[in-house]
């Protein structure tokens, strides 16, 4: 671990909680974009950074530093991230809004030439985020880490503290319920 | 349309996505601000919850003395509580 990280830690687990802001301003771009993953809106990821933090300063002193605070604190933003999907999707009202008119046009254009590099990336951008909105707070968290972030099994287990026997029967689930929101999707387009 | 092709195109958009790091002006000093606040509130809480726990147990004492009091056998218990705290109070003076 970095020595400055390690001086960091011991001066505010000594009083010096000044220290801490050195953590947050090295660390506070990793996170930031890690929770753009998982919310939309900027106030949204702000408030997911706020609780990463509050939570990494209140659990600072179990830190054992046997990894690196990096690791560490990435175990904390990820379950930080899991529970907002969960308490989101608790309070989203669960409709599914027709498909705008550019994500129309792009899957049509995709349906007559899959292979064909299709334009309007905004639109395919668009379709990966109802996607992911569509399938479950589980299956998003899975699906964001292993198919888009490509981690590995091992990793996912560890950043989110699931075995890995439970991590892989999580993203076997978490596929057949993409491939289940991706029929839908692509029967509404023809609707 | 091929539902596996669909998957795996849009599944390369969001990998090609680029998730912006940037961290809002002055973020660091509003949480280490807040962080303040929350360790003082923590400080009232623990009073709080401190305070708290003393007034149950003198509940508990209070409530366990009165189920004494009520179930002992006539008077005699009452009376020996008495005369024994009595008995102390006479000491207390004698020595004075």
């Amino acid at each position: 671990m970095a020595e400055s990280d390690t001086d960091a830690i011991k001066a505010v687990l000594a009083g010096e909680t000044a220290q801490f802001e050195d953590l947050i301003q090295k660390y506070s771009p990793r996170v930031f974009a890690t929770a753009r993953r998982y919310a939309r809106r900027e106030v949204e990821v702000e408030d997911i950074v706020q609780e990463v933090w509050s939570k990494a300063f209140q659990k600072l002193g179990s830190f054992r530093g046997e990894a690196p605070f990096e690791h560490w604190l990435m175990r904390l933003a990820v379950r930080t991230c899991y529970d907002f999907l969960r308490g989101h999707k608790r309070n989203r009202e669960h409709t599914f809004t027709e498909l705008s008119d550019p994500e129309r046009d792009w899957l049509d254009r995709f349906g007559r030439d899959p292979g064909r590099d299709t334009e309007d990336a905004d639109a395919a951008r668009a379709l990966v985020e109802r996607l992911m909105g569509m399938v479950s707070p589980k299956a998003r968290l899975i699906l964001t880490l292993l198919e888009i972030e490509e981690r590995s099994v091992k990793e996912i287990a560890q950043l989110t503290g699931w075995s890995v026997s439970l991590v892989k029967v999580r993203a076997f689930r978490a596929r057949a319920e993409m491939r289940k929101c991706l029929a839908r999707i692509s029967a509404d387009a023809y609707l | 349309m091929d539902l596996d092709k669909l998957q795996a195109k849009l599944i390369q958009v969001a990998r090609d996505q680029v998730i912006s790091n940037h961290v809002p002006f002055a973020f660091e000093k509003r949480i280490m601000a807040r962080l303040g606040s929350v360790r003082s509130m923590d400080l009232a809480t623990f009073w709080a919850r401190s305070l708290w726990r003393a007034a149950a147990v003198c509940l508990a004492v209070s409530v366990l003395l009165s189920l004494w009091s009520f179930t002992s056998t006539a008077d005699s218990d009452a009376i020996t509580l008495e005369s024994t705290v009595l008995s102390m109070a006479e000491q207390l003076s004698d020595n004075w």
